[in-house]
Parts: structure tokens; C-alpha cells; sequence
């Protein structure tokens, strides 16, 4: 289910019956048109056009790919910074641990989405709409990525304080490993296994901030709409009558969503570190 | 006969490739006021019998077959109700680590009136009475204010002296203990030791005390048990044993203790490990390790790898090994014939 | 790390026979109860105070290991005696005192100028169930500590490395593609014993290597131990609780009671005459196979804790013979005729035989 979601988003630009991004090929005397099992359809649109007159199918797919693009990127860096934090934070201690973790505190006191606003409202104002728009993309993984760093932090900080305290450790200590490989090499290894859970978890998570961020107009443009954004500019014409526009990639988010979790939920079932008990 | 009379127990774990046997064909029986050691490393099935005999064995084990009599009842089969009315009541356990039998959040004057009331219909002051005078009998210093401490305030050695105390709260006619002292150091292991041996001379108490260490086994107990992947192999009075053993595990055993080697030299140690319950060697499980599966001439002895061996006595004991039963024959005909 | 190396051969080659291989002087060693700076803070009759409670792991140990020696420390839990070994090592840091290694003081060394000492003292630790990493095969966590410490080898050097301490350990050569949880006790301490020969030491702390392990499981690994001792003449610094280990495994004890050693003896003398009152108690302890077991001395009271420790000798308040001279001054350790030092005024000045 994830793999063919991944597939569609991928595999937009081919499947799609249109370009949405290519504006020679928007029509808007076709704009609200609705999906193929109402009256009033039109066999070229299967699910409807917007308020522009794009493709709600082709939309979809190409808003799919924008979502999880900024998904899994917003994660990446998560990860990042929260697995190298968490490490440095768990295995160092003493003050670098209480500096990094109070840092998280604050970071995580902080809603998200707060963070986001603040900073998109200040990109948007200093760097203008236009440039926002350019570098949409970058800018949402960035605030997404750096707002939630603490929930990995944390995580890896815990299993590193277990697995420190164990023998293999200490013997990699006396062998004079620097730390940096005992760190990488020892400790990361066998806590790898709740970082790919929360990864999951956390890519939802951004799915779900980019299309609240997108919805609140902060997020990506409309000449690019991700699903968020599609749901938002569908959000005005749900009164008129058009709620297929809004609906539509509705459904698909929470299908999305859906699916992120349940592919969590098996993965922290493969990677039970009973298996590695002997 | 008998207090307790064990007969052909039979132990299983269901698991999903199939039924490991825990315990195989074991048997013994226990007297008023005796002490019996059960002695065997890690995985030889010692505190499975012990769990089986009050059917406290967790899922997916189970008893297989068998038969477990105590006073004239039978306990395999016995409904979980009456069970309870035998546990903790006349059969009481000791375990191990004591910080996992004591309730954290409860002094430890609550949990032993709490025990008294789940057996007895006295009242608080009467369980609080019997509570102190346990206490005083297992040789806590100030027992009164004892009563009202929790359990972390106590050291490792005073911990396991409550437990003893709580194990004897209901006068039982048998303690079991299983490694009650290997988590304690040597001083207080050998006072913990003093005092049970105390008490089940004073009380006629039975124990059956199941360890690791053949020393402890060699200093409380009258008769003992050798445990090997599941089975009885050597079984009799202890000091024989110990000063003759004649199971060829078991003298390894022996020989592989520190103490009966001249310092510095070389340990005779036992090759291999113990196999793994699913998996065991055909016939004497103990023969792939066994320096004695050949005989001295050279020749092999096929029935080890074939048959399980039965018992056979010598002396007072019995024993469950080819070569010991074909030595004994040997030395039978010589004697019958000289007889005649 | 090329040039420390090689730096550090010619000084091993010259060592002094006659210097103790291991000197360890006024080690001290306490640890923080009260977590950070604002757990500290604390309300003491109105006024705001700094409080800090330690536990004192070690207070004042001084013991030398001579080349070639099998030194053990024995003594009860908490008794600090797995501190020592882990100060030794490099894995704490100690508040006081020194420790010296062929001469050379290490505990205030720099990680980069302890590195030639890393390869000539190893570790063996207790459970041999922690001390394998889960994540790496068995190939992997014998190569790591070799190319570490011989980065100028090639390939085939390390592998031929390897398999020559897989075989010197007993171990199949066909075990180095499996994980440390496919193994059982007794086969991954061996492993881990291979892990600390594998860079050549020439001294081995071992912690408890054989607590955790089965009797016929023991004997084993201790054999192991004492082949290893032999042919590659290795010191050792050996932390048990069981006397019967020591006694045919070293060839000098130290007891530790309360962080302290209160008695050192060459392990025929400390077996035939101990001294001190903690040692005697502690030897008539021992559970014998023998029938007739002379009635084990009863020690008095529970141990004191090391956050508040005693004033004096630590064990005066559970030992028979103390007297007010035991309640206020510290024994310090006396050198005797047989050999042994001990610490107590009892047996200083002849009170106790």
C-alpha cells in the first residue's frame, strides 16, 4: 500500500493524465467541474478539476509527491540532528548533555507549527512571496526538520544511556577507541531500532504539519500545490457546492497518513530487539 | 510413607515447533523434617521441578505425566483453588532475588499480615503477633520496628531473612528454596544457611534446596539430587555422593571445583556444554561429553548413544549410567560365585 | 598513533624487571548521590545550602602487581573491588591518587598519549552476555582492537591475526560470520577473552570473568585463563568473590572490605594463616565439601554503608576484637615477616593471633 502510494507519487509526472505545473495545459473554462460519478462531468476529468481548472487527479498525484518529498526530507534532517545531538548528549553527559537537552526542552515547549509560522511569516515578509514560492520546498523540510529534532534527541539519548552502562561498551573504551567510533560504530548500531520507529511516526507527523502550514497559506503556492495546499484552496468553493475539490485530496491525506502509521507499527514488530536476544 | 512422594514427573513446554520436555522421569520423595539438595547447572530442569510441584509453572509449560502426592493427596490435577489452599499454607517458596518476591510499596509488617489473613481468619493485632514472633525466629535485631519498614530500607542479607520469615508465617510442612542465597555474599550466605538449617530441625521442616553450588548442597542437606538436561542421574544421601560420586557428571563435576585441584594446576574440566532441551543427544544425553562413553580397553559402549540408562544402585544411591551398571555386574559375579 | 606505537616497544623491551609492572597509590575514588547543581541546592534552617553526598567506592588503596604475578582482589559486594579494576583501566577517573604502569603514571594521561598503554592492558569483564556488541559478528569484534592498534597491517595480516587467537581460545574458525547471541556463556567469554589477547597484552584485568558462568562452564575458562598466563607470560589483575577461585588461581591476594585493603598476602600464606579478622571470617564462611566444617565465624551487624563511613578502621563496628583504639585511627597496612601486609591494630600490636 505504502510501496504503490510511493510509486504514484514518484511516477506522477507519467501517470498523470495532465501537467498541473504547465499552465498551457490548464483550462479554466473547465474549472469545478466534478468527479466522473456526477452529473456534469467531463470523461477527461475522472475526478473533477479545481478552481483553476486543473486536473484533481493529476493535482493529487503531483500534491502526493510534493507532501512526501517534504515528508521524508523533514525527517532526514530530523534524524540527523536528533540521532547526532542525542548521541553526543547521551554518551558525552555532563554539561553537554544538560545544554542539549534543556535546548530540546525550549525547542519542544514551542508548537511546531508556531515555530513554522513565525519563521514562514518572516521568510515570506524579508525574502518576498516570490521567493518564498521558489524555494518552498527546501524552506518547509528546513522548519519541519528543525522544529522536531527534539522528539529524536530524546528517543536516542534514552537508548544511549542504556546501552552505554553495558560491557561492550567499556571494552571499547579500554581497547582506546575514540569516541566518535564508539559512538557511530557501537552505540548507534543497536539503537537504530526506535529511531526507524519514530521515523514513521515522524513522517506523518511532517505530512500532516507541511499540509496544516499549507492550509494556513504558509506552505506551498498554489501553482504548486501539495495535498495540504490543494485541500486549502478547495476550502473556499466546499460552500459553493464544488466539495470534491477540498474532499478529495482530503481523503488521500488521511489515507496517506494511515498508511505511514500502520508501516510503523509493522516495522517496530520486525525490529523487535527480542530477536536479538540470545 | 512419605510427606511428599514424586513419581515419574514429566514436564513439557508447548512451543510452536513442538514440545520440549523440561523434565523427564523424575522422581523422589521428601520425609517430615528432611533436607534434600537438588543440584545441576543452568538448564538441567532444577527449578522447573521445583515450580511443577505446586503446579506454578508459567505458560507454555506444562505437566505432561506424573504424579505428585503430598500427605496423601494428589496435586497434579488438583484444581487451582485447593492448590492455593496447599500453597503458601503447608508447601511455602523461597526465592532467589528478594526484592522480586517483596512488594516495593508495602511495609514489611503488611505483607505478612496480609498473608496470614489470605490463609487464616484472625484478626489484625493476632497476625501482627504471629508477624513479630516469625520475625524474632529468623534473628531480625529489633523485629518490632522491622514491621513498619519497607523493603529497600533493608539490606540484602535482612531481606532474605523476611522472605524466610514470610515463607514460614503459616507453618508449613515444606520450604522450598530456590538459590536462596546466590545473590548474598559468603558471610551472609553461611548465616542464612545456619538459619535454616534452625529452623527445619527445630520446626520439622522438610526443604528442598535447589543450587548451583555443591559446597552449600554439601553443608544443609541429608540426601540430593544430580540433575543432567532434564533428568535424575545420581541420587542418594549427600555426604556419600559427595565424598564418592558415581555418575561420571557428577564427578566432573566435582573435579572441576577449584578446591580439588592442587593450586595452580590445571582444572579437569568437563568438555562441552550443556546441550539444549530441544535438542538433545539420543540415549545418556550427558555421552557426547562423557569420558567414560568407551570403555578403558578401547571399545565403544553403543547403549550410551542408544538407551537411556535406568537406575541402578550402589551403595545407598542410584544411579542412571551404562558404565556404572556394567561395573557393578562385574563385580556381582565374582562375589556370587566366591558365595557359592 | 603509528609513532606512539612504535615509540612505546623499545621502552617495553628495556623495562625494568625489578619496577612493579602495575603501582597503584592512595587510590580514592567517590561518586556523586546528589545528581546536578539545582538538585543540590537544599533548605537548611531558613538558609539556602549546597549539598553534595558521595559514596566513597575506594578511600586509600595501594597495592603493586609485580611482572608475571596473578594478583586477586577478593571481597563482598561493595566493597570496591570492581572499582579498582575499572580505575585501573581508564574507565573512571579517580578523585584521588595515582596509579603507575611500568613506571609511568597513566591516570592523567591524554587519550592519545594512553594508547600504547591501551594495547598492553586489556579487560575481561563479567557478563558475557553485555560485553560482546550484538551488531557485530565475531570476525568483526576480534579485528576491530587490531587494526586500531596496527593500522600499517594489511588485510591478511589482521585476518591471519584473528584466526591465530580463535584458535589459542578454542574457538571454530567457522564462528567468525555469527553474532554474539548465537553463542552460549561460556563460549562468548571465550570469545571476549580472545577479543583481549588479541593485541598481545602483557596485562589482563579480569572482572569476575567466570561469576557468571556454570561450574563445568568455569573450570573451562579458567584453564583458558591460566594456558593463556603461561605461554604468553601474562600479569594479571584478578577480581573475584569466591575464595576458592583465588586460592588456585593467585598467586597474591588482596581483601577489600568498605574500600579498603585490609590484608595482603601471597595466596599460601594469606590460605594457611589469615591475619586479619575480616579475612578469617571471610575464609570460615566458605561453604566445604568436607563434612567436619569448623562453626564459620558470626560477624556482627550489617556492613556500613560507604556514603557514611566509620570513623577509623572501616570494619571495627562488626569486628570481635575492636577496642577503642579501632573506633578513632585508621590501621594502615604493616608489612610481617611471612610476607603479608595487614591492616589492624589487633594484629599489630599482638592482640590477635
Amino acid at each position: 500500500m505504502f510501496i504503490v502510494f510511493v510509486a504514484c507519487a514518484v511516477l506522477a509526472p507519467w501517470l498523470a493524465p495532465m501537467n498541473p505545473y504547465d499552465l498551457a495545459q490548464i483550462d479554466i473554462m473547465a474549472s469545478e467541474l466534478p468527479p466522473f460519478w456526477i452529473d456534469g462531468s467531463d470523461p477527461a476529468y475522472r475526478m473533477g478539476t479545481d478552481a483553476q481548472g486543473r486536473d484533481l487527479l493529476s493535482t493529487i498525484l503531483y500534491g502526493a509527491r510534493v507532501s512526501l518529498i517534504i515528508g521524508f526530507g523533514a525527517v532526514a534532517l530530523q534524524a540527523l540532528l536528533g540521532v547526532v545531538f542525542g548521541l553526543m548528549a547521551g554518551y558525552l553527559g555532563g554539561r553537554i548533555d544538560a545544554f542539549l537537552m534543556r535546548l530540546a526542552d525550549i525547542q519542544l515547549s514551542f508548537s511546531t507549527l508556531m515555530v513554522a509560522i513565525v519563521v514562514g511569516a518572516l521568510v515570506k515578509a524579508i525574502f518576498g512571496g516570490a521567493t518564498f514560492s521558489a524555494y518552498a520546498v527546501p524552506l518547509l523540510v528546513l522548519i519541519i526538520g528543525l522544529a522536531e529534532w527534539p522528539q529524536y534527541a530524546r528517543t536516542v539519548r534514552a537508548s544511549v544511556l542504556a546501552e552505554k552502562g553495558k560491557e561492550y561498551v567499556d571494552a571499547a573504551r579500554t581497547m582506546g577507541l575514540p569516541s566518535q567510533r564508539i559512538m557511530f560504530r557501537h552505540i548507534l548500531p543497536n539503537t537504530l531500532s526506535p529511531i526507524f520507529v519514530i521515523s514513521t511516526v515522524q513522517v506523518a507527523n511532517a505530512i500532516i504539519s507541511e499540509a496544516a502550514l499549507s492550509f494556513l497559506g504558509l506552505g506551498m503556492p498554489e501553482t504548486h500545490p501539495s495535498l495540504g495546499s490543494l485541500i486549502k484552496s478547495g476550502f473556499d468553493y466546499i460552500q459553493s457546492g464544488s466539495w470534491w475539490i477540498t474532499l478529495i485530496p482530503g481523503a488521500v491525506l488521511v489515507v496517506l497518513v494511515l498508511v505511514i502509521n500502520l508501516l510503523g507499527d509493522w516495522l517496530r514488530d520486525v525490529l523487535n530487539p527480542r530477536l536479538y536476544k540470545g | 510413607m512419605s510427606l511428599l512422594e514424586v513419581n515419574n514427573l514429566d514436564v513439557r513446554f508447548a512451543l510452536r515447533r513442538g514440545d520440549v520436555k523440561a523434565l523427564r522421569d523424575v522422581s523422589f520423595t521428601l520425609d517430615r523434617g528432611e533436607r534434600l539438595g537438588i543440584v545441576g547447572e543452568s538448564g538441567a530442569g532444577k527449578s522447573v521441578a521445583a515450580f511443577s510441584l505446586l503446579n506454578l509453572i508459567a505458560k507454555p509449560g506444562y505437566i505432561a505425566g506424573g504424579s505428585i502426592r503430598f500427605d496423601g493427596q494428589e496435586l497434579n490435577g488438583m484444581s487451582d483453588r485447593a492448590l492455593r489452599r496447599i500453597r503458601g499454607n503447608r508447601i511455602s517458596m523461597i526465592f532467589q532475588d528478594p526484592m522480586m518476591t517483596l512488594n516495593p510499596v508495602l511495609s514489611i509488617g503488611e505483607q505478612m499480615i496480609e498473608c496470614l489473613k489470605a490463609h487464616r481468619r484472625i484478626g489484625r493485632r493476632e497476625a501482627r503477633a504471629i508477624a513479630l514472633r516469625k520475625l524474632e525466629q529468623v534473628h531480625i535485631p529489633s523485629p518490632e520496628a522491622r514491621l513498619d519498614q519497607y523493603p529497600h530500607e533493608l539490606s540484602g542479607g535482612m531481606r532474605q531473612r523476611v522472605i524466610i520469615a514470610i515463607a514460614l508465617l503459616l507453618d508449613p510442612d515444606i520450604i522450598i528454596a530456590d538459590e536462596p542465597t546466590t545473590a548474598l555474599d559468603v558471610t551472609i550466605q553461611a548465616e542464612i544457611m545456619d538459619l535454616l538449617l534452625e529452623l527445619c530441625d527445630k520446626h520439622n521442616v522438610g526443604l528442598i534446596l535447589i543450587t548451583h553450588d555443591l559446597g552449600v548442597v554439601s553443608q544443609v542437606t541429608q540426601r540430593m539430587l544430580v540433575m543432567y538436561a532434564g533428568r535424575v542421574i545420581e541420587q542418594g544421601p549427600t555426604r556419600e555422593i559427595i565424598n564418592d560420586p558415581q555418575h561420571p557428571y557428577t564427578q566432573g563435576l566435582m573435579n572441576a571445583l577449584p578446591q580439588m585441584a592442587t593450586p595452580g594446576s590445571r582444572l579437569n574440566q568437563i568438555p562441552g556444554s550443556m546441550p539444549s532441551l530441544d535438542n538433545l543427544p539420543s540415549g545418556c544425553a550427558f555421552h557426547p561429553r562423557c569420558g567414560f562413553a568407551s570403555r578403558p580397553d578401547g571399545s565403544e559402549r553403543a547403549e550410551c548413544r542408544t538407551r537411556v540408562p535406568e537406575f541402578v544402585a550402589s551403595g545407598n544411591c542410584q544411579v542412571a549410567c551404562h558404565m556404572v551398571a556394567e561395573m557393578l555386574d562385574q563385580q556381582r559375579i565374582p562375589a556370587e560365585e566366591t558365595t557359592r | 598513533m603509528t609513532a606512539t606505537a612504535t615509540l612505546a616497544r623499545p621502552a617495553a623491551a628495556a623495562a625494568d624487571t625489578s619496577r612493579p609492572l602495575l603501582e597503584i597509590r592512595g587510590l580514592e575514588k567517590r561518586f556523586s548521590l546528589s545528581g546536578d547543581f539545582l538538585e543540590q541546592l537544599k533548605f537548611k534552617g531558613g538558609k539556602l545550602v549546597r549539598e553534595q553526598v558521595y559514596v566513597h567506592a575506594i578511600n586509600g588503596v595501594d597495592l603493586e602487581i609485580q611482572r608475571g604475578e596473578a594478583l586477586c582482589v577478593v571481597g563482598e559486594s561493595g566493597c570496591g573491588k570492581s572499582t579498582v579494576a575499572r580505575t585501573v583501566m581508564g574507565l573512571l577517573h579517580p578523585t584521588a591518587g595515582e596509579i603507575h604502569y611500568d613506571g609511568q603514571r597513566i591516570d592523567n594521561l591524554s587519550t592519545q598519549a594512553l594508547m600504547p598503554y591501551r594495547r598492553r592492558m586489556q579487560m575481561i569483564f563479567q557478563n558475557p552476555y553485555a560485553s560482546l556488541n550484538p551488531r557485530m559478528t565475531i570476525q568483526q569484534t576480534l579485528e576491530e582492537p587490531i587494526r586500531l592498534h596496527h593500522p600499517d597491517w594489511d588485510r591478511q595480516q589482521v585476518r591471519d591475526k584473528v584466526d591465530e587467537v580463535m584458535a589459542s581460545v578454542g574457538i571454530a574458525a567457522d564462528w567468525g560470520k555469527r553474532y554474539g547471541h548465537e553463542f552460549s556463556g561460556g563460549q562468548r567469554q571465550r570469545i571476549a577473552i580472545a577479543r583481549a589477547l588479541a593485541v598481545d597484552p602483557e596485562f589482563i584485568v579480569a572482572d569476575e570473568p567466570i561469576s557468571a558462568l556454570d561450574v563445568s562452564i568455569q573450570a573451562q575458562v579458567l584453564n583458558l585463563l591460566m594456558d593463556a598466563r603461561q605461554e604468553r607470560n601474562l600479569t594479571y589483575l584478578f577480581i573475584t568473590h569466591d575464595l576458592a577461585v583465588v586460592e588456585h588461581f593467585g598467586t597474591r591476594v588482596a581483601v577489600m572490605y568498605l574500600g579498603r585493603v585490609c590484608e595482603v598476602a601471597p595466596t599460601a600464606t594469606l590460605f594457611a594463616t589469615p591475619r586479619h579478622p575480616y579475612t578469617q571470617a571471610l575464609m570460615s564462611a566458605i561453604p566445604r565439601l568436607e563434612d567436619d566444617r569448623p562453626q564459620h565465624i558470626r560477624l556482627e551487624g550489617e556492613v556500613p554503608t560507604p556514603v557514611h563511613l566509620p570513623s577509623g578502621c572501616v570494619f571495627h563496628a562488626r569486628c570481635p576484637h575492636a577496642n577503642a583504639r579501632c573506633r578513632q585511627e585508621v590501621p594502615e597496612l604493616i608489612a610481617r615477616d611471612d610476607g603479608s601486609r595487614v591492616a589492624c591494630h589487633g594484629v599489630e600490636e599482638g592482640r590477635i593471633q
